[in-house]
């Protein structure tokens, strides 16, 4: 005598997922149970019926915008040269103006995300160079620091514990941002690597973007917005790999899962 | 052929999972532009020689539940609703006139279930690995699905159509 015959096995009937050897006595079965027979019978007809309301799908063209989702705007050689000497000259203004000049056209959201990435690029330069003055206040005072950034922006924050991928705090300051205030955190390896976290808390929206990437001069920066939050970690004369370790560490810890 | 090619060849049935799942066009691609930007920011969490394609739907999975939640559309999440929260089945009989719309009327969780094993025929056991969920939990859902998907069509076979009277 066989296995009682379950409700998952009459489901996995209608899947075609039982085992070839349960086959024979769930079908004997079911022609002893008609109306069991019929309840089956309509599942793999409903099946039927779904993949047939949803074939054309497949054959439609694919939009454009799904298609680049996957491929991320390319680093030109050319503007990085061009970057070098402007960045020497000066830096803020011009990076500017060059960086509209060479962005194509994007959704309001992506631009706002972009200029902030672009803002902690500035950021970045300008502070990371630094011997004596990299941050306000020091990694000393942690919890000083934290408690009054996360006043200042109006929300709790969390400097990101990094040692595991080998960063230690320096410290951090208060930036002016596009509408308010912005948080600035430093980090730096043992070989004197610098990485800044740029926290805005004026992104506005309910929306988040995916993590993204850009390149401008040296400097190469890893975005994303979670909700009014917008992150972006910066360093440079690190290879994307390893900024991108980086970052998913801090990631990790800003966006739990 | 690389992970990046074979992504861009997933498009089509992600857009069908998608559009099956939301119900409208406009919404459903832009649930899968958001899992294209999640899934290339992400490949490098991709496990070379895994299920490349159960991989990607898990990131649509985890992408259309933050969006759900994000715009705290009135979806019964839960499949352990009371049924007194739900529509009577006689009620949706008469009311629901597609089988797309009797879709959308399913819990979420039940739905994502049945659409990935009709629609993307996975087994039982990629659908749990897809969806992070036991496979008792796979078999209980996909069978209430089934069977509220069934009332809710009776009376109203999809096949059988209006009958032109002269």
């Amino acid at each position: 005598m066989s296995d009682p015959v379950t409700e998952a096995d009459l489901q996995a009937y209608a899947d075609g997922e039982l085992p070839e050897e349960r086959r024979a006595a769930v079908g004997a079965w079911l022609t002893a149970h008609p109306e069991d027979a019929e309840r089956i019978e309509s599942y793999r007809r409903l099946a039927e019926e779904l993949r047939g309301t949803y074939q054309g799908v497949l054959d439609e063209p694919v939009p454009e915008r799904l298609e680049r989702a996957l491929r991320p705007a390319r680093v030109r050689r050319a503007a990085v040269v061009a970057m070098w000497a402007l960045l020497a000259a000066a830096l803020g203004a011009i990076v500017g103006w060059q960086l509209h000049a060479m962005r194509p056209a994007a959704a309001p959201s992506a631009d706002v995300a972009a200029s902030m990435a672009h803002r902690a690029v500035v950021a970045h330069a300008t502070y990371s160079p630094e011997v004596r003055h990299p941050v306000e206040v020091g990694a000393d005072q942690e919890a000083h620091l934290v408690a009054w950034l996360s006043k200042r922006l109006g929300t709790q924050l969390r400097a990101p514990k990094l040692e595991a991928v080998g960063y230690s705090l320096v410290g951090g300051r208060l930036l002016p941002g596009e509408n308010g205030p912005v948080a600035h955190f430093m980090y730096q390896c043992n070989r004197g690597t610098r990485v800044t976290i740029y926290v805005r808390s004026d992104m506005g929206s309910n929306r988040s973007t995916a993590f993204r990437y850009a390149r401008e001069g040296n400097v190469g920066v890893f975005y994303w917005v979670d909700n009014k939050l917008g992150y972006a970690i910066s360093s440079a004369d690190i290879s994307k790999e390893d900024l991108l370790n980086v970052a998913n560490a801090a990631y990790q810890q800003l966006n739990p899962p | 052929m690389n992970e990046a090619q074979r992504l861009v060849e997933l498009i089509p049935r992600l857009r069908r999972y998608a559009r099956a799942l939301v119900g409208d066009r406009a919404t459903a691609d832009d649930l899968v532009q958001d899992t294209l930007e999640r899934a290339w920011a992400k490949l490098h969490l991709y496990r070379r020689g895994t299920d490349l394609r159960a991989w990607l739907f898990t990131v649509m999975h985890n992408v259309h539940v933050n969006r759900v939640r994000a715009s705290r559309i009135t979806d019964p999440l839960e499949d352990d609703m009371p049924e007194l929260a739900q529509r009577a089945p006689q009620g949706d009989a008469l009311l629901v006139r597609d089988l797309d719309r009797a879709i959308t009327r399913l819990p979420a969780e039940q739905r994502a279930v049945l659409l990935l094993v009709t629609l993307e025929e996975m087994s039982y056991e990629q659908v749990a690995r897809t969806l992070g969920i036991p496979i008792g939990t796979v078999m209980s859902r996909l069978s209430r699905a089934r069977e509220k998907l069934r009332a809710m069509m009776l009376g109203q076979p999809a096949t059988a159509k209006l009958k032109l009277v002269k």
